[in-house]
């Protein structure tokens, strides 16, 4: 990974509350894993800064790095790494994520 | 031997399993774009151990992913994770 791509997405996971990597995007996911995230996220009414690794294969590879996971999509929350689409689901269904976010600003869900 | 006993095989040999049930969902996904069509590329993987307690949900899978490091670069396209302790099954 380059220093440029690490800063990159220091700042990206910083300065954005939600932001989640995924295969293709939140309005058009390309996979079933990230569709399911992008769901449940937008269930919670936050703002998703989506991005598409199938974008770029730099930024793929330099993501399993940096978050040390295998596997997409990837989330993460106020800047701290949350996991993939099991674990959203499931603290989703545990009530954890609606507390995770409470005191985000919230969007209207889209459809 | 198949990659659903392989990963079968690898779990067991690391963990001390109290449940393990693997489903081969391959066929819900059978011929997608990014399917390679081999029937055994998309899994949905049960595990119930007592070696997953004190462990947060990102280390459980993280476990998880390490002892399947070689399959999830070869044939595994996707992984389903449930993992939980007795306690919590």
């Amino acid at each position: 990974m380059t220093p440029e791509m690490k800063e990159r997405l220091t700042n990206e996971v910083k300065d954005n509350d939600v932001v989640l990597y995924m295969k293709g995007t939140a309005m058009i996911p390309m996979c079933g894993f990230s569709a399911r995230a992008a769901q449940v996220l937008q269930a919670v009414g936050v703002k998703i800064h989506d991005v598409n690794i199938l974008d770029s294969d730099e930024l793929r590879l330099a993501l399993k790095e940096f978050s040390d996971w295998p596997t997409f999509p990837q989330c993460y929350i106020k800047g701290q790494f949350i996991g993939g689409s099991d674990i959203l689901m499931d603290m989703y269904q545990d009530g954890e994520l609606q507390k995770m976010v409470a005191e985000l600003p919230k969007v209207t869900p889209v459809k | 031997m198949t990659v659903a006993q392989k990963i079968e095989e690898k779990l067991r040999a690391a963990l001390n399993v109290h449940e393990l049930v693997l489903d081969n969902v391959s066929h819900h996904h059978a011929g997608h774009a990014s399917s390679p069509g081999t029937g055994e590329s998309h899994f949905n993987l049960r595990l119930v151990s007592p070696d997953f307690e004190g462990k947060s949900r990102i280390e459980r899978q993280k476990l998880v992913y390490q002892l399947l490091a070689e399959e999830l670069q070869g044939p595994i396209h996707a992984l389903s994770l449930k993992i939980l302790t007795p306690a919590e099954a």
